[in-house]
């Protein structure tokens, strides 16, 4: 039954406030809130949502905890603590994997659920647009690692934050390198479409051999330790064992894997914006559902 | 310089608008003015070059050569001012399935910045007959609500200047009939300027003061309703469509 026409448009037409121009800095952070909002509402629909968010933080946890015990039982002394970098390892390096996920599986939903064309004619810009990709993968990220860490400290008594304050900058680190990964995945889907989706998931596992995460960059081959250096994240895990191992705060690694950050963001951000441009003409941002 | 809110500056303003895909020519040195509080149909067969206009009007298509402004803004250079200012609104661009009604317009209240976006959405709920479904999720819909929720969605911030593509597709007579007094009392009460594309030749007639045709991507004939259905000397606009789409008008006079 449609409604009576007597209900009259007029309301909708005009007396009350109109929207803004949208050029204020609050504008911005309304429209950045408004994409954040469209990702958390599904969340607070979807309690499976939120538990798929934790359940493989927790489950490679409690397998690499298995490891470091039976390590640590078998050999003790300096094995055990070897161990132990091998969780925190783990722990990490889910750091940078749920925030690239966080940010490309973000920016899918909106291509799953037909929405881009809706959504780039709104006021949106593509910075904005980020910049809420980066809020939900923070809180994709959190939401699954938080527990994954007590869960750790729980039931191994492995706590990372033994390590000191400087575990938020390890963090801080693999994270930025996790959205500067993912805008790559992006830029990737806005020129292949939905057919680059897979590597919303794979991509950074196949970084995993040069990040040097479970073994210092000085075992691989001479030839592969430049492009082990060359990750941001290399740097924090050597930063991660020489805290753990050594006891000391490896500034010089941490200066690299952040001055690294910044070039691949950099970089990656470019080519997210070119791939965007592309998009646009090509009118891909219509029909990359498809 | 004119303020772009001169009720003067027109609410569309196309110049040479083309869009080339390789060898292709998807539109075709289109060239139109929409003044504001008018609405304008957008007429031709698949493949004519419709959504590529609206596409391109909207700057989600950026176009090979021409250009198009929207309130005054081009949007080569200024577009999300234009955007504020404007919406749109099709059946094969979805609204997130799984968020509820009241959700969805949420979130573009927030996205257009809309002030008291409560009172807002209240207030189009009314207007549109949403409120029994502001909690239901979107994707569970009939094919009616969803173009009603479609509708809201594209008149939460006011706009002045309204993009529709096929607004009554796939909808029974009855439900596309209230769409379209809905759509005529909103312009005459709002000043809304509107573009409309559409297959359906009764629509067109009923809603446009102006029609342009379009057939493989250029611009082949304009006028209101009656000035063509007087040029052609048919007695509805879908006698003129089909002269102009099959060329019957050239292999009469042949």
């Amino acid at each position: 039954m449609h409604a009576s026409l007597d209900n009259s448009p007029r309301a909708s037409a005009g007396n009350s406030p109109r929207a803004s121009a949208g050029n204020t800095p609050r504008a911005s952070a309304r429209r950045i809130w408004g994409m954040m909002y469209r990702h958390l509402a599904l969340f607070r629909r979807s309690w499976p949502r939120v538990l798929e968010l934790m359940y493989w933080p927790i489950l490679q946890m409690i397998v690499w905890g298995f490891v470091t015990a039976y390590v640590a039982g078998v050999q003790q002394n300096t094995a055990s603590l070897a161990a132990g970098a091998l969780l925190g390892g783990v722990l990490l390096w889910e750091v940078a994997l749920r925030s690239q996920m966080g940010f490309a599986i973000s920016f899918l939903e909106e291509i799953w659920s037909r929405n881009l064309g809706h959504v780039f004619v709104s006021p949106l810009r593509p910075w904005e647009l980020v910049a809420a990709l980066v809020g939900m993968s923070a809180i994709r990220m959190l939401t699954g690692v938080l527990p994954a860490i007590l869960l750790a400290w729980l039931l191994y008594g492995f706590d990372l934050f033994s390590l000191g304050p400087v575990v938020v900058l390890f963090f801080a680190a693999l994270m930025i390198m996790g959205w500067a990964v993912a805008l790559g995945v992006t830029s990737l889907i806005l020129r292949h479409g939905a057919g680059a989706e897979a590597l919303a998931w794979s991509v950074l596992f196949g970084l995993t051999p040069f990040a040097a995460v479970f073994y210092p960059v000085s075992v691989l081959p001479c030839w592969l330790q430049p492009v082990a250096l060359a990750t941001p994240a290399a740097h924090v895990f050597e930063g991660m064992r020489a805290a753990l191992l050594e006891g000391r705060i490896a500034w010089s690694h941490l200066g690299w894997a952040f001055g690294l950050d910044l070039i691949w963001l950099g970089l990656l951000a470019w080519l997210f914006m070119r791939e965007f441009q592309g998009a646009r003409e090509r009118g891909a941002l219509l029909t990359i559902g498809e | 310089m004119r303020q772009h809110t001169d009720p003067a500056i027109p609410a569309i303003a196309a110049e040479g608008l083309t869009k080339r895909y390789g060898e292709t020519v998807a539109v075709d040195s289109l060239s139109f003015t929409l003044p504001r509080g008018q609405t304008f149909g957008l007429l031709g067969g698949n493949g004519a070059g419709k959504s590529t206009t609206i596409a391109m009007l909207l700057g989600l298509l950026v176009p090979t050569a021409g250009t198009a402004r929207l309130l005054g803004h081009d949007m080569a250079t200024d577009r999300f001012a234009a955007l504020a200012r404007a919406n749109f609104s099709s059946p094969y661009i979805a609204l997130p399935h799984r968020l509820s009604v009241a959700e969805n317009l949420r979130v573009y209240a927030h996205l257009y910045d809309v002030p008291r976006a409560g009172e807002r959405i209240a207030e189009l709920a009314e207007q549109l007959a949403l409120t029994e479904l502001l909690d239901r999720p979107a994707g569970e819909l009939s094919a009616g609500q969803k173009t009603r929720v479609a509708l809201a969605k594209s008149l939460i911030n006011r706009p002045d200047v309204l993009l529709l593509d096929e607004p009554t597709a796939s909808l029974d007579p009855d439900t596309a009939d209230w769409v379209r007094s809905w759509l005529e009392r909103y312009r005459a009460e709002s000043g809304c300027a509107i573009l409309l594309a559409s297959h359906n030749m009764a629509e067109v007639e009923r809603l446009c003061g102006h029609v342009l045709m379009l057939k493989k991507g250029r611009l082949v004939d304009s006028g209101s309703p009656a000035e063509l259905l007087a040029r052609y000397g048919r007695g509805d606009l879908e006698e003129v469509f089909l002269d102009i789409a099959r060329d019957r008008r050239a292999a009469e006079n042949a």
